[in-house]
C-alpha cells in the first residue's frame, strides 16, 4: 500500500473523469454518451476506494458508497436504453440533434 | 521499482489508453468494446488494491450487464456498421481545451493537499461488508440496502413500460384489402 502514492491514484481517477467529460462534449449519439457517462461514474468509485483504503483503512464507508454507485449507475443504463430504444422508434435515428421537438 | 509498482502503471496506462480510443472510436461497437477493456481494467486495479469483492461486483455488474446492455441496444437500433461522422473541429478543440484546463485546475487543487496515509493496514472482508450492509446499529447501511432495491424494482418497471411495444389492435387486420383476388 505504501508503495504507490496517493496522487498517482488520484491522477488516474481524475484523467479518467474528463476523459468522460470529454467523450460528452464531442459525441452526438445517445449510446457513446451513455458510455462517455459510465467513465465519469466509474471515476469517482475509483476515488471512493483509494481515499477510504489510505486515509480511512478502519472504516468501510467507501466501499459502500461503490457498491451503491455500481447499483444506481446499472439502474440508470437500463433506464436510459429504455428510453433510446423508444425515441428510435419514433424518430429512426439515434443523434441526440434530431430529438428536438419539445424546442419552442 | 517492485513488481507491485510495474503492474500498477501497466494497468494505469491501459485503462486511460483504452478510455480515450472509447471516446475517440468512429465506430460504435469498436467504441463499446474499448469501453468493454477499460471497465476490465479498473477491475484489475480494484484486484491490485486488494479489494477483491469490489472487482468483482465490478465485472459481474458493469462488464457483464452494462456493457453487454449496451451491446444489445447498439443491434437494436440497427448502428453496428455504421462509421459515425466526425464532430466539428472547433467542437474538438473547445472541448479538448476545456477538459485541458478543467483537469489542470483539479490537479493543482488536489496537489496541495499533504495527504497523510493511515498507518494501520485495512481488512476488509466479505462477511464484515454483509454485516455492516444489513446491520441497524452505528453505521450500518440496512435503510440503503432496502431503498437500494426499491430503486431497482421501480427501475426495472419503468424499463419495462417506457420500452414495451403495444401490440396494435386485431380487428384492424382483418379487414385488410385482399378479399378480392379476381381484379
Amino acid at each position: 500500500m505504501n508503495e504507490i502514492p496517493l496522487s498517482h491514484l488520484l491522477f488516474v481517477s481524475t484523467a479518467l473523469f474528463f476523459i468522460g467529460i470529454f467523450g460528452l462534449f464531442t459525441r452526438r449519439n445517445m449510446i457513446t454518451m451513455l458510455m462517455s457517462i459510465e467513465l465519469i461514474l466509474n471515476s469517482v468509485n475509483i476515488n471512493f476506494i483509494v481515499f477510504n483504503k489510505y486515509l480511512y483503512p478502519e472504516k468501510m464507508d467507501g466501499i459502500f458508497f461503490t457498491i451503491f454507485i455500481i447499483a444506481i449507475a446499472a439502474a440508470e443504463a437500463a433506464v436510459a436504453i429504455a428510453i433510446i430504444i423508444n425515441l428510435y422508434r419514433s424518430h429512426q435515428s439515434i443523434d441526440v440533434e434530431d430529438a428536438e421537438e419539445m424546442r419552442y | 521499482m517492485t513488481a507491485y509498482q510495474i503492474i500498477f502503471y501497466l494497468l494505469a496506462a491501459f485503462i486511460l489508453s483504452t478510455a480515450v480510443l472509447s471516446v475517440t472510436s468512429r465506430k460504435i461497437f469498436r467504441s463499446a468494446i474499448w469501453l468493454l477493456f477499460s471497465l476490465t481494467g479498473i477491475a484489475g486495479l480494484y484486484f491490485l488494491l486488494q479489494v477483491e469483492f469490489i472487482a468483482a461486483v465490478q465485472i459481474i455488474v458493469y462488464v457483464g450487464g452494462i456493457v453487454v446492455l449496451v451491446i444489445f441496444s447498439i443491434f437494436l437500433t440497427q448502428q453496428a456498421g455504421r462509421k459515425m461522422p466526425n464532430p466539428p473541429m472547433i467542437r474538438t478543440v473547445a472541448s479538448l481545451l476545456s477538459v485541458l484546463f478543467g483537469f489542470v485546475l483539479t490537479w493543482v487543487l488536489i496537489s496541495q493537499h499533504n495527504f497523510h496515509t493511515a498507518a494501520n493496514e485495512f481488512n476488509w472482508t466479505v462477511s464484515k461488508i454483509g454485516l455492516q450492509m444489513t446491520g441497524i446499529g452505528k453505521g450500518g447501511y440496512a435503510l440503503p440496502f432496502e431503498v437500494i432495491s426499491m430503486l431497482l424494482l421501480a427501475a426495472m418497471v419503468g424499463c419495462i413500460v417506457i420500452a414495451i411495444k403495444v401490440p396494435s389492435a386485431v380487428s384492424s387486420s382483418k379487414s385488410s384489402p385482399g378479399t378480392n383476388p379476381d381484379q
